[in-house]
């Protein structure tokens, strides 16, 4: 399988992340469950991905899988090539070390995934204490610091505040500020204003646009929203049924959509300048990853499915440089 | 899908034919206790609905818009009876609900059903979905043979063959196939009004647009009147008539759909819509409409309760209450805000002498 060339055009320092041929497997009542399946790309530093897709698509699982955050049935495979050492190789130790000061993530719920019982400034100066051997009042400073980095108001005051005294917006700042407190070089940011209110969501939305652009990180970020995908990133790459199946430039692949999946979700999907009327939907839902269908896992939903499209799963197919679409069809002329 | 629902028995779907109100809601109140407190001394309560009013047309759709803690969903369950309200009249039909003269909440229930946002926890897991179907007629008195075949009638109507899933249990179906039997279920009962809180909010985006196209079918097919509560602007506006916008339990602005996303005229309104996000890249938002979060319904700010959020805000804002009045063209187009109201006291108030808004969009009445 060919690797997804996501890289940027004019760009010619290698990838600061390298994933090549990534596949997770886990055991769903003792059967083995191919939740991703090949997921090969590029990113560089100052680049923001987009994984879109929809619930069960492996878009999350291919995230947790670049630093290794699954449950212990999971079998991973393939390479992934973090500043070039091999993450899938490291032992608990040096995988501890890079999570949270190379590599960190920014999750869903800001709630379950700060400790209830410390306050938010302890719980980011712990983090820099730990990884960069700092003491307590040179890791409660830095806290400080980034408390601010992330605009909470009165952040003194909220450096001895406890998560369940933050709003839903200020706890999302504060788990920012944590996950970049030790300035990471990759922030994985796994549907972080999902649970927000829209107000809240493009004031967060922003702020990490803004870091990025500050601090120059590689960003990979998930979401089912097609709108913040837009609002965030460069490039996406969708998936489906654990796989890509179209990769681009986020402009390129809304205005000229290659795989059906892709033209689906964009006529799916509710927005600004939807005329009123009827949706035209994708038909049925996605397979049963326990139960896949042969050839192309797309296939039973598909308006232009063709016997071709059972027989094999089809080759991710470069299209331009950084462009690419999972299927037999996109060459022809009715595309 | 065939057209097997006959016209509800309990009351005729629009009596006088006049587009009266099928629903008209006043003063509504619904403060909830926190615990702690000495004797009231203390005492904190969310006000979660704070003296709202509405009605709701035979045949429309309203739509509910609010962020998390606004009060929509417990709008909802004052409608449905969930809960009690503290205060305020709820009239269906013209009919009170309890009351001597009221209708009883059997009948109440009859007509107006709702679809929760969590297909899952809102199915009894022990249920097949024909049981799940039927139970509701049975305890509205139909046999149950009769309760089983309207059952597997009412799963064929929404796109779900009876021979494949009249026997299944919840967790045997997709999100989407649930949410239907949750559609299913409600309109058993052959409702006139159908609640849907946040009804496809959890679905997946190529799921939830086949709901969407459900819900529309069915209202045009059943003339039903939908109230539907959700946090997605660009949903409300596509299936709603009219929108209702609620902030800390209070309506701030309610009007035709497309006149209140057009000219938004509450600034808590401006700032949701602005909040939207484009589906293309090249027109992104690049300043945040709003800063800040909602502010904690216990003990709200007195005064208008958007104030401490507002661009507009002044000295008048913290003393008086604003009240939902109309200010623009449109006479159904009403906002509660001191900066539209003439003579309020705040400097962007239009000049009553200069002809306000109101007067120079034709006559009130």
């Amino acid at each position: 399988m060919n690797a997804v060339d996501l890289t940027p055009v004019e760009g010619n320092a290698g990838p600061f992340l390298s994933v090549r041929d990534l596949s997770v497997e886990f055991l769903s009542e003792g059967r083995p469950l191919r939740a991703i399946n090949g997921v090969d790309f590029d990113l560089h530093l100052g680049e923001t991905l987009c994984f879109l897709g929809e619930s069960g698509s492996g878009k999350t699982v291919t995230m947790r899988s670049l630093v290794q955050l699954l449950p212990p049935t999971a079998r991973i495979w393939g390479r992934v090539l973090l500043d070039g050492i091999d993450v899938l190789t490291l032992d608990a130790d040096r995988l501890r070390a890079i999570r949270g000061s190379q590599v960190s993530m920014i999750f869903q719920e800001p709630m379950t995934a700060l400790d209830p019982v410390f306050t938010v400034g302890h719980q980011i100066a712990e983090v820099v204490v730990w990884h960069e051997g700092l003491s307590w009042s040179a890791g409660r400073a830095r806290a400080l610091e980034m408390l601010e980095l992330v605009q909470v108001p009165s952040a003194r005051r909220r450096l001895d505040a406890y998560p369940h005294e933050l709003s839903g917006g200020l706890r999302q700042r504060v788990m920012i500020a944590l996950a970049l407190s030790c300035k990471p070089k990759v922030l994985l940011a796994d549907e972080p204003t999902t649970a927000l209110d829209a107000t809240v969501q493009i004031q967060i939305l922003l702020l990490l646009r803004e870091l990025q652009r500050e601090l120059g990180m590689a960003t990979i970020f998930v979401t089912h929203d097609l709108g913040v995908a837009c609002e965030i990133s460069d490039r996406v790459a969708v998936m489906y049924a654990g796989r890509f199946v179209e990769t681009g430039a986020m402009a390129e692949v809304i205005d000229s959509p290659r795989h059906p999946y892709t033209v689906g979700l964009l006529n799916s999907t509710v927005h600004a300048g939807s005329e009123r009327g009827k949706l035209a939907p994708i038909p049925g839902a996605p397979p049963d990853l326990l139960d896949m269908p042969p050839g192309c896992a797309f296939a039973p939903r598909c308006p232009r499915v063709v016997a071709a499209c059972r027989e094999g799963v089809p080759d991710l197919e470069q299209l331009a440089p950084g462009r690419s679409a999972r299927c037999p069809r996109t060459g022809s002329p009715d595309c | 899908m065939p057209a097997t629902v006959d016209p509800p028995e309990s009351v005729a779907s629009d009596p006088a034919g006049d587009g009266r109100p099928i629903l008209s809601v006043s003063g509504l109140r619904k403060y909830f206790r926190l615990r702690g407190g000495l004797g009231g001394v203390g005492q904190a309560y969310v006000q979660a609905v704070d003296d709202i009013s509405f009605t709701v047309a035979t045949g429309e759709t309203l739509g509910v818009v609010g962020e998390s803690g606004c009060g929509k969903s417990t709008t909802a369950r004052l409608l449905m009876r969930l809960i009690e309200a503290d205060e305020g009249e709820m009239l269906l039909d013209g009919r009170d609900v309890g009351g001597r003269d009221g209708m009883s909440l059997r009948t109440l229930r009859r007509n107006v059903q709702m679809v929760f946002q969590d297909s899952y926890s809102s199915l009894n897991p022990r249920h097949t979905m024909a049981e799940e179907v039927s139970f509701g007629l049975t305890a509205q008195g139909v046999k149950r043979a009769e309760a089983h075949r309207r059952a597997n009638e009412m799963l064929e109507f929404v796109g779900l063959e009876p021979a494949i899933f009249a026997d299944r249990y919840p967790h045997e179906l997709s999100g989407g196939q649930r949410q239907r039997v949750n559609v299913a279920r409600a309109l058993a009962l052959n409702p006139r009004l159908l609640l849907l809180d946040e009804a496809v909010s959890s679905l997946d985006k190529s799921v939830e647009a086949q709901v969407l196209n459900l819900l529309i079918e069915i209202k045009e097919r059943l003339g039903l009147t939908y109230v539907f509560i959700s946090h997605d602007l660009n949903v409300v506006r596509f299936i709603s008539d009219r929108v209702l916008v609620m902030y800390l339990g209070k309506v701030v602005e309610i009007g035709p759909v497309e006149t209140v996303y057009g000219s938004p005229g509450h600034p808590y309104t401006r700032a949701l819509i602005a909040s939207r996000l484009s589906v293309d890249p090249r027109r992104r938002i690049e300043a945040p409409p709003m800063v800040g979060d909602l502010p904690s319904p216990i003990n709200p700010p007195s005064g208008c309760r958007f104030r401490t959020r507002c661009p507009l805000v002044e000295p008048v804002c913290g003393v008086a209450d604003p009240v939902l009045d109309r200010f623009g063209a449109e006479p159904a187009h009403l906002a509660a805000c001191h900066a539209l109201v003439p003579g309020s006291g705040h400097s962007k108030a239009p000049d009553r002498s200069a002809g306000t808004a109101l007067e120079t969009g034709g006559s009130p009445s």
